[in-house]
């Protein structure tokens, strides 16, 4: 197999080696259960508190705020799942630009209860006065997230919090994408419930979090052990949990350096891109994640271009109709206003620590005459 | 995902292009489903004597109007308009489940293009090619 060039971080990361050395002793040596009375499984027990620690630390919160879930979808779900119990008349805000663990659980929602979901602007960002605007007595919860996974958009957290806040509305933000990656201290940004996902800043799949203010009463999410304060039962996933523990720290000790390294190569990426004709950059250059850029190319579909990258070793993804397995392209992009024929064609790039300026080379290398290729054979770029 | 025969007609589509003076046109498809398909014929006494397509649309899109090409080049109206997406499906080895549908747009792709020939004739040409569905996925 021919080296890849691996442009696909927003979908997942790879492990980390320090990340996989720290947890592998969880799986190999300290496989206890967590609640079990021995001594030995005193050492997994008290590995989970380490880690809740470090996550806590590195968003600001207290370990007791933290818990520990199997993946953001998870999250996001337990976080509709407390908002509701909270009131007898339930009316969520969220945007259309969210991932959709968080819209399918809004439009479930949607069966007993009255949802919003607000628009975004061409940029990317939601309006805070039409936030403002939609707020009512009723309204539980307002669900926006951090940072959007295919145009790197972000929101404007603390302005959006800040209004929660003096209407006494909760707030929880799907932070997936920010985590690892923009400085976040919920406390000082007042937020009230925050997911993230250990997978994207190179701990394995399977673990999540969900953060949630002391202030917030809840109930449990799964019934069972009394696991994670017996909010979540479950025996705990102890490798996962020290990996999430080892990658959030990681990722915050690095965080300025990595930043610098990845946005020059995104600034490299997108002067290269912007070179091609009829290209359009979809995303907000002012309030944009370091990693993710978002670009559709006018005339061409976004599946054939990600197959030839693919036979060129690389991987990217697309907001196309083709490659989400449904006949609409994204929601994102058409929420920003693209046309249907504008949003099929985009492709998304979003890098990570491990990727170089080589490679960066290399997919431009290949990225016009791709483009050209498949516009040779397009009926609607010989249109434009 | 795909068949090596879809990947060969992907990579090196045939029959790309269009024919300035062509007998017969057809366009299936639209931007909103993310596949739209343009056949252009050159008809001499029935027979289908070159055949060029554009594609915008995905990897199965663009090989199913490829292989549709190569399938009818040289056949008579008759034969061409007896090409079913089954053919199209089988000839490429297949298509995943939800890309059936780009072998029904390459099929009424080559309907369309010969209807216009009979339209163009001053003959009626729905008796003959039958009903075209510009695209099976919105009924439009």
């Amino acid at each position: 197999m021919q080296e890849l060039i691996y442009f696909d971080n927003a979908a997942t990361t790879k492990v980390s080696k320090s990340v996989l050395d720290a947890m592998l002793p969880y799986l190999e040596q300290f496989y206890f259960n967590p609640s079990s009375i021995y001594s030995a499984a005193n050492f997994s027990k008290e590995a989970i508190e380490k880690a809740r620690g470090q996550v806590a630390k590195a968003i600001g919160a207290q370990s007791s705020e933290i818990y520990f879930t199997s993946c953001a979808s998870e999250s996001n779900n337990w976080a509709f799942d407390i908002a509701k119990k909270r009131k007898a008349q339930v009316h969520f805000i969220t945007t259309e630009i969210e991932h959709v663990s968080v819209l399918r659980t809004a439009k479930y929602q949607e069966k007993e209860h009255k949802v919003t979901y607000l628009g975004v602007n061409d940029d990317g960002r939601i309006s805070l006065g039409d936030l403002e605007k939609n707020i009512t007595k009723n309204t539980s919860l307002v669900s926006i997230m951090y940072a959007n996974n295919e145009t790197g958009v972000i929101q404007p957290i603390d302005e959006i919090a800040e209004i929660c806040a003096k209407k006494g509305v909760l707030f929880h933000t799907d932070a997936v994408q920010a985590v690892g990656k923009l400085p976040i201290d919920v406390k000082k940004q007042k937020v009230g419930m925050l997911s993230l996902s250990g997978h994207k800043f190179h701990a394995p799949k399977g673990i999540g979090v969900l953060y949630v203010n002391k202030e917030i009463q809840f109930n449990s999410f799964l019934f069972g052990g009394s696991q994670e304060s017996g909010k979540r039962a479950g025996t705990e996933n102890v490798a996962n949990i020290v990996a999430i523990g080892c990658a959030i720290e990681e990722a915050m000790v690095c965080m300025q350096k990595e930043n610098e390294k990845i946005q020059s190569l995104r600034e490299l990426l997108f002067d290269g891109i912007m070179q091609i004709p009829q290209v359009k950059f979809n995303g907000c250059r002012n309030h944009s994640l370091p990693n993710i850029l978002n670009f559709s190319f006018e005339g061409v579909e976004g599946e054939g271009i990600l197959l030839h990258l693919d036979l060129n070793g690389i991987c990217c993804s697309s907001g196309s109709a083709c490659t989400s397995g449904s006949l609409d392209p994204s929601h994102v992009l058409m929420a920003m206003g693209l046309s249907h024929a504008t949003a099929q064609g985009s492709v998304r790039i979003s890098l990570s620590k491990y990727n170089t300026q080589q490679e960066v080379h290399q997919f431009l290398d290949v990225c016009g005459p791709i483009i050209e290729k498949l516009r040779a054979i397009s009926p609607i770029w010989q249109r434009s | 995902m795909y068949s090596k025969k879809v990947m060969d007609h992907f990579t090196n589509p045939r029959n790309v292009g269009c024919i300035v003076d062509a007998d017969g046109v057809g366009e299936v498809g639209n931007a909103k489903c993310g596949d739209i398909m343009q056949m252009f014929l050159k008809i001499e006494d029935s027979i289908i004597v070159d055949v060029k397509f554009k594609t915008f649309g995905c990897g199965a899109a663009i090989a199913t109007s490829s292989m549709a090409t190569e399938l009818i080049k040289g056949c008579s109206l008759e034969n061409a308009l007896a090409l079913t997406n089954n053919v199209v499906l089988e000839a490429l080895d297949g298509l995943p489940p939800a890309k059936i549908h780009c072998s029904v747009l390459a099929a009424q792709a080559v309907k369309a293009a010969i209807g216009d020939y009979y339209k163009k004739q001053g003959i009626n040409p729905e008796p003959i090619v039958g009903r075209i569905v510009s695209c099976q996925g919105c009924e439009d």
